[in-house]
């Protein structure tokens, strides 16, 4: 019996290592994830049974999701870009003090925020793929720049109170049949911001992109081996480009909507959030060595975060130090899993 | 030997000058000098005064550049062996600053946030924050030598959980001490008109370039960070320098922690040592050390950390606000890696032969 | 240019510098033939090909193809590619972690969109043409190292490509992956396509080639047709002796006798690493100079690296004057009397941002210990030593390593180990890429080395050198020891029937 156990383990084990390496993280990255969501609806009962509390997940993160959209392809394009975050604080800066102060039209303040965004990508990508410089110092620089120049554009942080803006911001999309009933009895509908539209139309995008365009798979053939790449015929130094431009652009998405969620513009906004990107992603699989991820994954990882995050505060670990700790130590975590997996893979 | 000097003579000296690694740092020294000057002059002012215990001190723009650009200077050491051995840096000095100061503070105050009196000698609580500092480093560089992830990348994780971690060390309280003597090593000593911080950089220089001068620290650093494989095969292990490179950069961290807590007695987490992490790499790209790892010249990354705080100090003598700074100096950032970058010195040199071409013609 | 001419290179020059890599170097193959590129290493084979496949540029002269006007442009591989010549190098150069359909397709249609279905049926019946065991689905680096390389075989093939170039590609590969890499050779030679195949295994050599060009120090020698060459002809041609005057120089070097009761300095059992040789015993006596031989890829390195600990040891045992000494890594030899110089200076050797004052102490430096480095006067003293005993040109003992010549560098890292003091000194290709003085000093210093007592073992591509210094060589192919000579057998005709085995 327990030899028949250990040829079944054995077989397993050999599908497995049939896997590829993207299915084989973002395999681990569902089940983690279902585990946690399962996990914190048995222990914590309470909000994570009702449906809402999923939606509210997405309406916080919708920011995240874009974000980790373009850091996963960079990262699989073997490349990093932690400037989204200083991005995205100029972008909510500069919407908002364009939609205050001058006067401005919602639909221009789109245009400004993939403005940024295209701007940061374009010269980074410049100087990455074309100056092969380090991604990480010159990305380190631009999240300088970014931060930086979002207090000089305007020091205090504002509410916005551009109407137009605010019923944007406002606007919810109703989900049917998910509502619940509160204590008083009435009905509750479920509902998801326009952010959240936004995040999934980008996260099919992306993945559509990464899957079933040229373009898509030429990203994973430079992380996966750059110098190969270049002898099957690609034109690496462009694709490295197009990666940062894509996710200069995402940035400048994300940080609209984050906009669209927090509705205001504050030097201290989107604090860290590279690096929830960056966590995000490689807990949904994507290898920081280039070559390996799914977009599939990188949603489920920005999810997988938020939950372990909402878990943390709900266990009373109120403190803001826990969070910071446990993202960290998430990071930490999955990169170790990572740096052991593949090596034994390769053994 | 006659032969060798005349060899020297024979070269150009404008050329090696501009070889020589102190060239750029102390060229951009001069630019903001004359900047300065051209400005008004009294940048330069310095002023005996008294401060509030009655000690006398002394003020001005270039003694608060001595002053802060030693914190600086302190990590400039570490960050200069990080790059070397291990070819990237270390991001976390920022928030392993707050660590080891929470670590300071903690043991200073023994729980207590208000205490009447210090729970052990300030020496005691000073080495407890440098061996917590240190093992944070190890923690860095094991990811980066057995680990193998790239040390920015590795680095990230303390770097955004340091800050948390330092809040946790004391229950997110701001314990204050009032204790004057901890209020020494970030002020002045009575009697001394030169800010501490200065004479600290002063000691730990010295006792880097002991280290340096009495062991192998900088051979094999080198040797490790320009070519693994070989300094392998010459029986070294290159896994152990790397992480003692961090390990020494976290006794740095531990150091400014220690002048950090005392200049304002207390602590701030989210601001303490805010940025430092930019201006630390700043430092040693400026001495015009390779990003990238190798070979590198300690004293012109010291160097470099003071004009980098000049150049911090005339900023916001042009009233830059501290928070719009990163901006301006992540310009510097760019120009120095991109006229660093090889393609781009590449380029460089194929106009200046052509240039010489067309005047030959 | 003549029908069945597919290819021509003509008067090819290409420098680099400080070296003349190729002079003036003509190549034609023909339509429907399998041409063998030979040549040790060095001879200038894989800039050759890198010329021809757009990776290098060349300084001067043309290349013809048949179909083309006038001599063709080629700057990069994809200009390569589009002109119909093909290439499988040695490495992989295979996207490891893509789907082997993907490998196959990547980089060379049209169209935007990714059609995975049409894609992969259409992998399945290449796959299944060529009979490689893989899947089109499967990702690639699941794939043994043999299917990979069939699989960018497969690629170069699909792409309707009228030169191949192979570059190595059998040095992975057991008999049977052979066997079938020849059936899709012929099968390729019967459509038309001119191939180029480069190997270092003179077995496949003739059983597969029409004709072979051989090269030797950037110069062509010659381009024979197989029956003409003979292998001893052949191995003569490539390490640059003709038969008709090997007058079998015996080596200035005394035949070596152990003493009555001496045991051999340094003792090897089984000895084997993870580099994929094969075990091996090995042993050399006091004041003894010995060699291995070998073809390039013979693993006459990786015998060498074994014993020094260089690579992963796994398994076998050494010896020391008699005692077992345990020697897992470069620490364990050096601490044990054993220097090596390794064979790739670039890569293992030199540190190159280091001056030659910092490269000569290293290794004794790191014996020392950490807490005991050398005064800044004690290092110019030792540095001006060894500068003079081995005249190093270099301007002064500060210059950086990387700026001296190849030679000066060698000399540099020879005199790092011999400041060391070994018992034990094994040289990996100290005479490579070297002019002909220095080679002649490193030679007459290897001697004069020996008769002071130290152990040496000595490995050259040129087998002069090999035999004017040493009294006994180990003959290695294809990975394993298959033969020791000493006495009157080290003679060149004996060496290179050994080295190419066989029984012609």
């Amino acid at each position: 019996m327990s030899n028949n156990k250990t040829k079944a383990s054995g077989s397993f084990l050999d599908k497995m290592n049939n896997l590829t390496d993207t299915n084989l993280l973002l395999t681990i990255t569902i089940v983690i994830f279902f585990l946690m969501y399962i996990g914190a609806m048995i222990f914590q009962g309470g909000g994570f049974l009702k449906p809402q509390q999923f939606f509210n997940l997405l309406n916080t993160n919708a920011a995240l999701i874009v974000l980790a959209c373009g850091l996963s392809l960079v990262m699989i394009t073997g490349g990093i870009d932690i400037s989204v975050g200083g991005v995205t604080a100029l972008v909510s800066m500069c919407c908002a003090v364009y939609l205050d102060n001058m006067g401005g039209n919602v639909f221009v303040s789109v245009l400004v925020a993939l403005a940024i965004g295209l701007a940061f990508g374009a010269f980074q990508g410049f100087l990455v793929a074309y100056l092969d410089i380090q991604p990480f110092i010159v990305t380190l620089a631009g999240m300088f720049f970014a931060r930086g120049m979002t207090t000089i554009v305007n020091t205090k942080p504002f509410n916005v109170a551009n109407e137009a803006f605010v019923a944007l911001k406002n606007a919810r999309v109703i989900i049917p049949g998910m509502g619940s009933v509160n204590r008083k009895g009435d009905y509750i509908d479920a509902y998801v911001e326009i952010g959240v539209i936004v995040a999934i139309l980008v996260v099919i995008v992306m993945f559509c992109l990464l899957r079933w365009t040229k373009l898509g798979r030429s990203f994973y053939a430079v992380g996966g081996n750059r110098q190969s790449a270049l002898m099957l015929g690609i034109n690496v130094k462009r694709t490295r480009f197009l990666s940062h431009l894509i996710c200069g652009l995402l940035a400048g998405i994300g940080g609209y909507v984050y906009f669209l969620h927090v509705g205001s513009g504050s030097p201290s906004h989107a604090m860290g959030a590279e690096m929830d990107a960056i966590a995000s992603s490689i807990i949904g699989g994507t290898m920081l060595t280039g070559g390996v991820g799914n977009i599939a994954g990188t949603l489920l990882g920005v999810l997988s975060l938020g939950t372990i995050l909402q878990i943390v505060s709900a266990a009373g670990l109120g403190e803001a130090w826990w969070v910071g700790i446990t993202r960290a130590a998430m990071l930490c975590l999955f990169l170790i899993v990572q740096s052991v997996v593949m090596a034994r893979k390769k053994k | 030997m006659q032969k060798k000097e005349v060899k020297k003579t024979d070269e150009n000296i404008l050329t090696r000058m501009v070889r020589n690694q102190m060239f750029i740092p102390l060229l951009a020294l001069a630019a903001l000098a004359l900047f300065n000057l051209i400005a008004g002059p009294e940048f330069f002012a310095i002023t005996l005064g008294t401060n509030s215990a009655g000690n006398p001190v002394l003020s001005g723009y270039p003694i608060t550049i001595l002053d802060s650009g030693s914190e600086l200077a302190i990590l400039a050491i570490g960050m200069t062996l990080v790059t070397a051995a291990s070819g990237g840096q270390d991001i976390s000095v920022g928030a392993a600053v707050a660590i080891a100061g929470s670590v300071l503070l903690r043991m200073l105050c023994g729980g207590n946030s208000r205490p009447e009196e210090l729970a052990m000698p300030i020496i005691v609580a000073f080495l407890i924050s440098c061996i917590v500092a240190m093992l944070f480093g190890a923690f860095n560089g094991v990811l980066v030598a057995y680990f193998k992830i790239q040390p920015m990348i590795a680095t990230l994780i303390l770097y955004t959980a340091g800050r948390s971690i330092a809040a946790w060390i004391n229950n997110n309280e701001l314990p204050v001490i009032t204790d004057p003597g901890l209020s020494y090593f970030g002020g002045f000593i009575p009697g001394v008109p030169i800010p501490t911080p200065f004479f600290i950089a002063v000691i730990c220089v010295v006792a880097i370039f002991l280290v340096l001068k009495f062991t192998n620290l900088g051979l094999y650093t080198q040797a490790v960070g320009i070519n693994e494989n070989s300094s392998k095969l010459n029986g070294l292990n290159p896994q152990l320098i790397k992480i003692i490179s961090f390990v020494i950069l976290g006794l740095c961290v531990a150091v400014v922690g220690l002048i950090k807590v005392s200049r304002i007695q207390t602590i701030n987490y989210s601001v303490i040592a805010k940025d430092i992490e930019m201006d630390a790499i700043l430092a040693v790209a400026l001495g015009g050390n390779a990003l990238s790892g190798g070979k590198f010249n300690m004293a012109a990354s010291i160097f470099g950390a003071y004009v980098i705080q000049f150049l911090t100090q005339t900023l916001y003598r042009f009233k830059v606000s501290a928070d719009a700074l990163p901006a301006y100096k992540a310009v510097v950032v760019i120009v120095l890696v991109v006229i660093s970058a090889p393609t781009v010195k590449e380029w460089f040199g194929k106009m200046s032969r052509k240039f010489k071409v067309k005047e030959v013609a | 240019m003549k029908d069945n001419i597919v290819l021509q290179m003509k008067n090819i020059h290409k420098s680099f510098p400080g070296v003349r890599a190729l002079q003036g170097v003509d190549f034609t193959l023909r339509k429907g033939e399998v041409h063998a590129l030979m040549g040790e290493n060095g001879a200038g084979k894989s800039t050759l090909i890198k010329v021809l496949t757009g990776v290098y540029s060349k300084d001067e002269g043309d290349i013809l193809l048949d179909g083309h006007e006038g001599p063709v442009a080629i700057h990069s591989p994809q200009d390569a590619q589009k002109v119909g010549i093909s290439t499988v190098y040695q490495e992989i150069t295979l996207c490891p972690n893509l789907s082997v359909a993907e490998n196959m397709f990547i980089g060379r249609t049209s169209g935007m969109g990714q059609n995975w279905k049409k894609m992969n049926s259409d992998t399945e019946k290449i796959l299944k043409s060529l009979d490689i065991p893989a899947s089109a689905t499967q990702q690639l680096e699941t794939c043994s190292l043999a299917v990979q390389q069939m699989i960018a075989i497969a690629r170069a093939v699909d792409m309707d490509c009228k030169v191949l170039i192979l570059d190595e590609p059998t040095s992975s590969l057991d008999e049977q992956e052979v066997e079938k890499l020849f059936k899709l050779m012929r099968d390729l030679r019967s459509r038309g396509v001119g191939i180029v195949f480069v190997t270092h295994f003179l077995d496949q050599v003739y059983e597969i080639c029409d004709r072979i060009t051989v090269m030797r120090d950037g110069q062509l020698v010659g381009e024979f047709e197989i029956k003409d060459l003979p292998r001893v002809k052949l191995v003569s041609k490539m390490l640059g002796k003709e038969l008709d005057d090997m007058s079998d120089i015996k080596g200035e070097q005394k035949t070596y006798e152990r003493k009555a009761g001496e045991v051999p300095v340094l003792e090897a059992e089984n000895r084997v690493s993870d580099a994929g040789i094969k075990p091996f015993n090995f042993h050399i006596d006091k004041g003894e100079v010995n060699g291995f031989t070998g073809l390039l890829g013979s693993g006459r390195s990786e015998c060498v690296r074994a014993i020094f600990g260089a690579d992963r040891v796994t398994g076998g045992t050494i010896k020391m004057n008699g005692k077992p000494v345990k020697i897992n890594k470069a620490l364990d030899a050096m601490k044990n009397g054993i220097a090596y110089l390794p064979e790739d200076r670039k890569g293992d050797g030199i540190v190159g941002d280091l001056s030659v004052r910092e490269n000569i102490i290293l290794a004794q430096q790191v014996l020392r210990g950490f807490f005991k480095p050398f005064s800044k006067a004690k290092q110019y003293e030792i540095a001006d030593e060894y500068i003079k005993l081995l005249s190093i040109k270099t301007a002064s003992a500060d210059t950086p390593i990387k700026s001296l010549s190849g030679g000066n560098q060698q000399k540099v890292i020879l005199a790092r180990w011999l400041f060391t003091h070994p018992e034990y000194l094994i040289l990996d290709e100290p005479t490579r890429g070297i002019d002909v003085g220095t080679k002649v000093d490193i030679q007459k210093l290897v001697l004069k080395l020996a008769s002071e007592g130290m152990s040496v073992t000595f490995i050259s591509s040129e087998l002069d050198e090999m035999l004017r210094t040493c009294s006994r060589l180990v003959v290695m192919r294809d990975r394993k020891v298959v033969g020791e000579l000493s006495g009157d057998d080290l003679n060149q005709s004996k060496v290179m029937s050994t080295i190419a085995g066989g029984d012609k």
